[in-house]
């Protein structure tokens, strides 16, 4: 039985009828592809959004290393303890130390209007006082330009991030800090993670320059293995002088997180699916037009004796293709516009600036070509269909 | 319109391609719909903001406070009206995913300073008689079914109370209305005296405040009075127009406008494009008849405007439809679950919409009809 080859070479000879006659119908074709291009542009751009915030917001926290706040506060910015709290804290089971003591950096987390580069209105820009153990419990961060600012003097080290972001942060540049200018003596990386956003000092004088007192916002440790942390967290909610919430770092950046990234995708993916419906009918349109240009082909072909399946399939063929291409071309276009961008949002739970890099990740790629092929199959399936029904002695009437 | 037949038959030559189309750009105009009440929620406050009104807040961050004493002092510079402060509460009811803000602001002068905010007379008097009474706004008032007369226990991240606390319940004495669509009914407000009794620390402390100027024009001045009363002081402060203010607020997000547009610009071009390969089809397909119609005495500009009524009528069309669904599922509610408190359609742009819908048809028919225009009658009757 030559069936299969035979159904085979049909499908081939009607594909090659389609694809051939592309540069007849390149207005249509174009209209479609770009269509495609389009969702596909659309969809992956803005769920990179999502997921660079996302990054940023993950990169921020190793396995071993914890965050305490106070019990009932959902961030930092609303957290508080006492000095007396935060040595317990560090004095605490399952915390790494080294000859120095505990590797614990007790912390204040406070805002400063900056204006933004972009818009040129103010912002409120996340500035963290903190302790010598702050670059230990903190595995990727590195001083990447000028030097470390003093312990109890008014300078500050700014975030890489903080220092694409808001105006007149550059090394040498000065920060307004009610009556005083503090010198941006440093520029620091962490590996994308949110402490890129910050303007970073001494605690203690961020204590004083805020009018705090002798109060800390969050500890946060290095522990001495990723499975000390259920012992560790034991400890301090169990401690009756303590009124603690412990998570690990990675949780509470999930965790502060949530909201823009859901309100990110849930926006992204309902602007692109309106848009692939769009396409798909842009889609059918083509397609029909493709089969109705070629209704005398396909009657002859059929005449001739080809099946119906085969022309089901190559109509089919072709609609995937300009599905593939427009797709290609559109997740393309989305990588090189998008990947990378440097932008800044607010992240709600804190009211604080996270600087960010939009990720077009594979992941996002992938799901975009999906999306193409998706909107190719449903554009190309009805036009075949009819393709395939054809009256033949109608169709050849036509001639 | 005479020819309004031919325009109609025409469109029904081939249903299933005009049904496509109409429904592309329904699409494109229900996007529209969406991204425009998108960016109302997101920056949309602004225009609501009274433009007789200052924010007057901690020149290093809104995060600092203010001395109580400040609004004698506001009130003393001549062209202020009137001096009010609200805080930040940042509590939580029940769970933390059910987010709202609250305020604890004085009462009559609160309600003096937003005329927009609309309270029951009995229910404003409820308010001033009951010390932890509390009102609160529509919106959240049907998001968590509460009634006057509930009690409302609020957990707050921020503020505990000298018995060490932190659950504040409030006596809910009024639910109020907004004057505007584009008023915020989402926050609750209670009473300042009662949150500065019992809270445990930062008393004689308020978040930011209000000020009521005399003349909306000498605004900008005066909230550079206000910001030289408090220089040199231990909390200096920054005055900005309400509008400004909020308009800065909503720019920390990100910038929206440009986004939207961005996004929208991609739709409607690619709408344009599909629809518009449509049309030069139709026309191309039907250049004999053309051909025949201006055989039989049609002027150029008659068959002009023919094919333009065609793609008019269905731009126009498909853009009513979809900025009429873009507006029953917008009436639906915001997408995200309570992110967005300002999330509806706004006048201004279905009128846009509308015009957009104009623009696009004219695009769209405009190359197809020059090209019919341009038809010479014995070419087209060569072509049939």
């Amino acid at each position: 039985m030559s069936g299969p080859i035979n159904w085979l070479s049909q499908i081939v000879s009607v594909s090659k009828f389609g694809l051939l006659s592309i540069p007849q119908r390149r207005g249509s074709v174009a209209a479609a592809v770009i269509g495609i291009a389009g969702v596909v542009a659309v969809l992956v751009g803005v769920l990179s959004m999502g997921a660079g915030f996302q990054n940023a917001m993950t990169a921020s926290g190793s396995p071993d290393a914890a965050i305490v706040l106070r019990s009932g506060a959902d961030s930092e910015m609303v957290s508080g303890f006492l000095r007396e709290s935060t040595r317990i804290i560090a004095d605490a089971r399952g915390v790494a130390r080294n000859d120095d003591g505990p590797l614990a950096s007790s912390e204040l987390f406070v805002i400063i209007n900056l204006p933004k580069r972009s818009t040129g209105t103010d912002a409120n820009v996340p500035m963290r006082g903190v302790e010598h153990a702050a670059f230990k419990v903190r595995d990727k961060w590195k001083l990447v330009d000028g030097r470390m600012f003093e312990w109890g003097k008014n300078e500050a080290i700014i975030g890489v991030g903080a220092a694409n972001e808001f105006t007149g942060m550059e090394l040498g540049g000065k920060l307004r800090v009610g009556q005083r200018d503090w010198p941006i003596v440093g520029i620091f990386s962490a590996g994308g993670g949110t402490a890129e956003s910050e303007i970073w000092t001494d605690a203690s004088v961020l204590q004083a320059a805020y009018k705090r007192g002798d109060t800390f916002q969050s500890v946060y440790v290095k522990l001495v293995s990723p499975g000390a942390f259920q012992e560790f967290k034991d400890a301090l909610t169990t401690d009756p002088r303590l009124n603690a919430k412990v998570l690990r770092q990675a949780e509470y950046y999930a965790e502060q997180s949530t909201a823009v990234t859901k309100l990110i995708t849930t926006l992204g993916f309902l602007i692109a699916f309106l848009m692939a419906i769009g396409a798909v009918f842009g889609a059918l349109n083509t397609m029909y037009s493709s089969v109705s240009a070629r209704t005398r082909e396909i009657a002859t072909l059929r005449a001739l004796g080809f099946g119906s399946g085969a022309v089901v399939v190559s109509v089919m063929i072709e609609s995937l293709a300009l599905g593939v291409l427009g797709g290609a071309i559109g997740a393309t276009l989305a990588y090189f516009t998008f990947n990378g961008l440097q932008t800044a949002t607010m992240n709600w739970q804190s009211f604080s600036q996270v600087t960010f890099a939009f990720a077009v990740t594979p992941e996002l790629l992938v799901r975009g070509i999906v999306w193409a092929v998706i909107i190719g199959l449903i554009g190309g399936l009805f036009p075949a269909l009819r393709g395939a029904r054809l009256p033949i002695a109608a169709a050849l009437r036509e001639l | 319109m005479k020819h309004w037949h031919l325009i109609w038959s025409n469109l029904k030559r081939k249903k299933l391609r005009t049904l496509l189309t109409l429904l592309s750009i329904v699409v494109a105009f229900v996007l529209f719909g969406f991204l425009s009440a998108i960016r109302q929620a997101l920056a949309g406050g602004v225009s609501m903001a009274g433009q007789n009104r200052l924010v007057v807040r901690h020149k290093v961050s809104i995060i600092q406070s203010l001395p109580e004493s400040y609004k004698a002092r506001m009130e003393r510079i001549p062209g202020v009206a009137v001096a009010t402060h609200e805080s930040w509460f940042g509590g939580v009811y029940q769970d933390a995913k059910n987010f709202f803000p609250q305020m604890p602001v004085v009462p009559d002068e609160f309600l003096d300073m937003y005329p927009e905010f609309l309270l029951p007379p009995e229910q404003k008097q409820a308010w001033l008689e009951t010390r932890t009474g509390a009102i609160v706004g529509r919106k959240t008032a049907e998001r968590f079914h509460w009634k006057v007369g509930d009690k409302v226990p609020i957990q707050s991240s921020i503020w505990g109370k000298t018995d060490g606390s932190r659950l504040w319940e409030f006596d809910l004495v009024g639910i109020f209305d907004g004057r505007d669509k584009g008023t915020d009914t989402t926050p609750l407000y209670f009473r300042y005296d009662y949150f500065d009794e019992a809270r445990a620390w930062n008393k004689g402390q308020v978040g930011w405040y209000l000020v009521r100027v005399k003349d909306p024009a000498q605004a900008a001045e005066l909230a550079k009075l206000v910001d030289q009363e408090f220089e040199n002081s231990a909390a200096e402060t920054k005055t900005e127009p309400e509008g400004a203010f909020l308009q800065g607020w909503a720019k920390q997000i990100g910038d929206i406008t440009t986004i939207t547009a961005t996004i929208l610009s991609a739709v409607f071009f690619t709408i344009l494009l599909v629809s518009g390969n449509t049309m030069s089809q139709a026309v191309r397909e039907r250049t004999g008849e053309l051909g025949a119609l201006k055989a039989m005495g049609f002027t150029s500009s008659q068959v002009l405007s023919l094919v333009l009524a065609e793609s008019c009528v269905l731009a126009v069309l498909g853009g009513g439809i979809g900025l009429g669904l873009a507006w029953i599922f917008i009436a639906r509610g915001d997408p995200t679950g309570g992110l967005l408190p300002l999330y509806f359609f706004p006048t201004v742009d279905v009128l846009i919409g509308v015009g957009l819908s104009v623009a696009l048809g004219i695009l769209a028919g405009i190359f197809p009809a020059l090209q019919a225009m341009r038809l010479r009658v014995a070419d087209a009757l060569r072509r049939m």
